[in-house]
């Protein structure tokens, strides 16, 4: 489903900032392969799923996605094939446009926008069904401006905008890491519901260990550009937090004390 | 100094009001729904009138003036918006670009067919061509009270805009001005986007300047001089004013016509106080300057708490 061949990415070449984040990455997900990716501050997690993206072109190497190669492809042609949410709640959704309106938007992902209705009565009764399915009351409130949503009812709603068009690949990028450890809890079931209904391959960033050893049926490591560990299947089902942290002495040399309070 | 003199001053203000009006929902969509300063409108609140003009002087008729005028002032919203997306200047320099670029071809306009080639302004008769607004029928109860007419033109733009926001290409408009990732994320091309907004503003901004060149018969270069401020001054008052009430995109959009409206009675009134001419252009920067502030203001010094968090989305 998705294919990284090679990726290599430097940001500010050439100047004192200078920053390799990611240093041929490579990496392939089987359709509904559900991937947790962590690793500490800097290690090219969020960044290789900006790859992804397509948020800014890569130096080299190719992203491919569902057999088709996507590396020349501009971020907003390329969304047709991904759902994603931010870690930012306020980043996901559009807080002066109305949540029937945020909705219809995604329905819209990837299709061409023309002068027909912006939203029409038969989808307002669809977004009403799945906005019931949350279970946060947004149904009785279809017409509120997102802005004045929670950071966990809007993270919840990015969720079922990315996921309302089936995409070939979600993204999560630490989308609980704003969020308070009990709405975040909540969310993360909401991801992994969806994901199972729909059977969606996803490729989540996180930095809680705990979160990335729960969810999904495989787990990659990255550090300093690379993915130094990759783990899967039933391996994965046995892993614990020690092993992890045992792998991070590993790679970072030392440190296990400060890679333990960082990932804690 | 008496009121008389004020009060048969009030109908000219109204028609300038409302045919301002016009211009500013041109700034309302790129300054509020896409979140974008343009100062191109500066130089299309000439470029419109000069075409219009000319084009009526030469013998075509009121609408295709009209209609060209507008296609003139989109054309003028293109080249800021490749300016701003295609060649990455900021957009407060890609207006001003544009704006110093149409200084030259305003007086290219205006000056078409004449000697030298260039004019600084450009008169058009009452008595010898069909005008849709004059200043001449300002008191007149009849239907060619430029009053009316242009009451006329706001209510259909407002519509039209009303049913353009509301389709998925308008939509997603109002995204890229709320969220460019958002958008992005979900498939919108933000360029075009922007460059689509900056067209139909230009191009709202270009119709108005012709109704008004008719209106007061003539076009000049300097006509749209200062334009950009007029017209956020008309945001801002109709956003004060009803920004409580209106909540409707369309009232929103009405609030701007109002908001010029009113503008344009203030001026009256302080004209009429004694104010100098010459100085109404620093008066209105003042004003202007006062009423952007006041949100800022608000959310400094009497907010209690999470103040510009919804801004920053």
């Amino acid at each position: 489903m998705l294919e990284l061949n090679s990726i290599y990415k430097t940001f500010n070449p050439g100047t004192v900032n200078e920053k390799r984040a990611l240093n041929g990455v490579s990496l392939t997900l089987s359709e509904g392969d559900f991937v947790t990716v962590i690793g500490s501050n800097g290690a090219g997690k969020s960044t290789a799923l900006n790859a992804i993206a397509g948020v800014w072109p890569i130096d080299s190497g190719s992203v491919v996605i569902d057999g088709q190669d996507v590396t020349g492809l501009a971020e907003h042609k390329r969304a047709k094939y991904l759902g994603r949410v931010f870690q930012d709640p306020m980043n996901g959704t559009a807080a002066t446009m109305e949540i029937q309106e945020n909705l219809a938007l995604a329905k819209r992902r990837g299709d061409r926008r023309t002068l027909r209705i912006g939203i029409t009565k038969k989808e307002q009764e669809e977004f009403r069904e799945l906005l019931r399915g949350l279970n946060l009351g947004l149904e009785d409130r279809m017409t509120a401006k997102v802005g004045l949503l929670s950071g966990g009812q809007r993270q919840a709603l990015t969720l079922l905008m990315a996921t309302l068009k089936k995409p070939k690949l979600l993204l999560l990028d630490e989308h609980t890491a704003a969020l308070d450890p009990k709405t975040a809890e909540k969310v993360l079931e909401a991801t992994d519901t969806i994901i199972r209904e729909h059977n969606l391959t996803a490729f989540m960033v996180t930095h809680n260990m705990r979160d990335a050893i729960a969810h999904g049926n495989r787990l990659i490591m990255m550090n300093e550009g690379k993915i130094i560990f990759d783990i899967s299947g039933e391996a994965k089902q046995r892993l614990t937090r020690d092993d992890l942290l045992q792998k991070f002495a590993e790679v970072s040399g030392d440190d296990l004390e400060s890679d333990r309070v960082l990932l804690a | 100094m008496s009121i008389s003199s004020l009060i048969n001053a009030l109908p000219g203000a109204c028609a300038q009001g409302i045919i301002w009006g016009i211009m500013a929902i041109g700034v309302y969509i790129t300054y509020k729904v896409l979140d974008m300063a343009d100062l191109s409108v500066d130089g299309t609140m000439a470029t419109g009138g000069a075409v219009c003009i000319i084009m009526m002087t030469n013998g075509y008729s009121v609408w295709i003036a009209l209609l060209c005028a507008f296609l003139a002032g989109m054309l003028a919203g293109l080249v800021t918006g490749v300016f701003h997306t295609f060649m990455g200047i900021p957009m407060i320099l890609a207006g001003i670009l544009t704006q110093l670029g149409l200084y030259s071809i305003n007086l290219r306009i205006l000056g078409y067919g004449s000697n030298s080639g260039t004019a600084s302004n450009l008169s058009i008769s009452v008595d010898r061509y069909s005008l849709l607004v004059s200043l001449r029928n300002v008191r007149a109860l009849a239907l060619n009270n430029p009053i009316f007419v242009s009451l006329l033109f706001l209510a259909i733009l407002i519509g039209v805009m009303y049913w353009f926001f509301g389709t998925e290409l308008g939509c997603s408009l109002r995204a890229t001005g709320a969220n460019e990732n958002m958008s992005r994320a979900q498939g919108i091309n933000t360029d075009f986007s922007k460059v689509l907004g900056l067209m139909i503003s230009n191009g709202i901004v270009a119709l108005s300047s012709a109704l008004f060149a008719q209106y007061q018969g003539f076009a000049d270069v300097n006509m749209g001089r200062g334009a950009i401020v007029i017209g956020l001054a008309a945001v801002i008052i109709g956003e004060v004013i009803f920004g409580k009430i209106f909540k409707n995109f369309a009232l929103k959009l009405l609030a701007v016509a109002i908001g010029a409206i009113i503008y344009y009675l203030v001026i009256q009134v302080v004209l009429w106080l004694g104010l100098n001419t010459s100085d109404l252009k620093l008066f209105s920067a003042i004003i202007v300057g006062i009423f952007l502030a006041l949100p800022y203001w608000k959310g400094r010094f009497f907010s209690s708490s999470k103040k510009g968090a919804a801004k920053n989305a």
